[in-house]
């Protein structure tokens, strides 16, 4: 009876401050609807206010990269806003420098929209769509690197810049309890509009690596988004080096297969590094290319190839070997896309060479 | 047991100062040393306080009439006030998100901290201790929470002052403040003489 008494009184008393909480939530919450005006007139949005800009943004289908989902921990959000977003809170200043603090950008999870704002955000960004995508194929490219295809819905299309990238949402498995983004470079060219393909090296203890590779089966649905991402072809030259190395080849291939589909005429070659024959995927694919177009060449690069391999192409690191390529870098563009290491050695050889450092284009991961 | 015979007026002034929350029963001391740099943010602190004090009052005094001591459940007393005063906080903090936007952020995590204030939490068992009726809980509320305030704002606004000269490397922050407190507190038991409830 005693027990009981105590578990009513606290439950009650709970019930009804939580009533209490939730009427007041109601009213005091209710910043009525607010107007978003994006671009200097470019898009406007009638939303609900007291919910943050991201969220806000996201439910009218214009997705900003986050990676935390709003807990203002990933610094990805970051959106300019004009006006109307009141002051700079403490949660968001590790994550501005004094420019963006100038030019009001702000972390949209941390921005509460109480009235009206005029924000300001890259003209990419409006293509970002979320997909619900089945997994249709999924091939052992080398004995850590996969491949996958996502085929989006009846009636989705996606469209992308060669190099872009997308973001996997996993969902919770095994011991690991929360969702997590990653984001992986598209490796189809941008002409095949009802998919993307994506190259996923597992990575020894990766949260998202690790479910892509044992977890996902032909036929799972995943919800990805994009495309995302600054990597990606410019057009104002004619003559270009692409380098890779390991799962880097996926916006390599989608930029090459893009250039050659709409016959631009470009001189292209292509360096892949690897460490024995094993590593090397796709090599079909490449020599393939090779052989019906004269305006491209594809150099794998073994860096240790083993005594099994028989292997008679270029040995030795793909530093090394581009520099018996290539003579100099002057009105060249360059793009590369692997480990921080091979890119940042990259670098310093392809400066070396006169090639015009605004016009080396990377993805380090 | 009946209530004692204090008017609460005696207990509304005792309360701002000979009996005041912080300087004659220490119970505040977090928030009150650390958000007392700055005079503005102080006081409207201060006045948060006393809105949450004065509130929870008025509540916690209900419940324990109506409930707690009808249902016999006075060992769960403190479980039960925490509760009301968070409920109370986190409305508060609301309201102020909506009306005072500023002072919401220049408060930042010490508004929800009140929760946690021992002061808030002192009025509603002293009300209980001291077997005050509702009259005289009102107001003890009330001057609690004005004394509580009085004593941030007028530390505060020393420590503004104080915080302009030059001092002694060794008295620096809390050192200073610590004494400055402790001189605040002998002036205000100086009216000990005046009204007292304690």
């Amino acid at each position: 009876m005693e027990i009981l008494k105590t578990i009513l009184g606290i439950t009650g008393i709970s019930t009804v401050l939580a009533v209490f909480i939730i009427v007041a939530e109601k009213f005091l919450n209710n910043y009525g609807e607010c107007g978003i005006d994006i671009n200097d007139g470019g898009k406007l949005l009638k939303v609900d206010g007291g919910v943050s800009l991201l969220s806000a943004l996201a439910s009218n289908k214009i997705f900003i990269p986050s990676a935390c989902g709003g807990k203002a921990t990933c610094g990805l959000c970051k959106v300019k806003v004009l006006d109307g977003a009141g002051p700079v809170l403490p949660t968001e200043e590790p994550y501005l420098n004094k420019q963006e603090l100038q030019e009001g950008v702000r972390l949209s999870c941390q921005v509460r929209i109480k009235k009206d704002l005029r924000i300001y955000i890259p003209e990419e960004l409006f293509n970002i769509k979320e997909f619900n995508a089945t997994v249709t194929r999924i091939t052992d490219l080398t004995r850590d690197i996969k491949e996958y295809r996502f085929d989006f819905r009846e009636g989705e299309e996606i469209s992308f810049r060669a190099g872009q990238y997308m973001q996997i949402e996993t969902k919770p498995y095994g011991k690991v309890k929360e969702r997590a983004i990653r984001a992986y470079s598209i490796s189809s060219p941008p002409s095949d509009k009802k998919g993307v393909e994506l190259i996923i090296r597992k990575v020894p203890g990766g949260v998202c690596t690790t479910y892509m590779h044992d977890h996902v089966r032909e036929g799972d649905e995943i919800r990805i988004t994009g495309p995302y991402g600054e990597f990606y072809m410019r057009d104002d030259s004619d003559d270009y080096v692409f380098m890779a190395g390991g799962s880097g080849m996926a916006p390599i291939k989608s930029i090459i297969s893009d250039i050659l589909e709409k016959k631009l005429d470009k001189k292209m070659i292509f360096f892949f590094g690897a460490v024995t024959k094993k590593d090397l995927f796709h090599t079909e694919f490449f020599r393939e290319l090779e052989k019906k177009h004269d305006n491209f060449k594809y150099v794998p690069a073994l860096s240790n190839p083993g005594p099994d391999d028989d292997w008679e192409g270029e040995a030795g690191l793909v530093t090394d070997v581009m520099k018996r390529y290539v003579e100099t870098g002057r009105d060249r563009h360059a793009y590369l896309c692997g480990s921080p290491g091979m890119i940042n050695a990259c670098i310093k050889v392809l400066t070396s060479m006169e090639f015009d450092e605004s016009k080396i284009f990377y993805d380090k991961f | 047991m009946t209530s004692p015979e204090i008017s609460p007026f005696i207990i509304f002034f005792a309360s701002i100062i000979t009996s005041n929350m912080v300087l004659a029963n220490f119970l505040g001391m977090c928030s009150f040393i650390s958000v007392s740099n700055e005079y503005k943010t102080a006081s409207g602190l201060g006045k948060a306080v006393t809105l949450v004090m004065v509130f929870t009052t008025v509540i916690n005094f209900a419940v324990y009439k109506f409930l707690i001591v009808p249902l016999e459940l006075e060992y769960l007393r403190y479980v039960i006030f925490i509760i009301v005063i968070a409920a109370s906080v986190q409305v508060i903090e609301l309201a102020m998100d909506r009306f005072l936007p500023e002072l919401h952020i220049k408060l930042g995590i010490f508004l929800p901290l009140i929760t946690v204030n021992c002061a808030i939490l002192g009025i509603s068992l002293f009300m209980v201790i001291r077997n005050y009726n509702f009259a005289q809980s009102l107001l003890f509320g009330i001057g609690s929470g004005l004394g509580w305030w009085l004593a941030i704002s007028t530390l505060a606004a020393i420590r503004e002052k104080t915080g302009k000269n030059k001092i002694p490397k060794g008295l620096e922050g809390p050192g200073l403040t610590f004494i400055i407190i402790g001189l605040m507190a002998l002036a205000f038991m100086g009216f000990s003489g005046m009204f007292a409830i304690q």
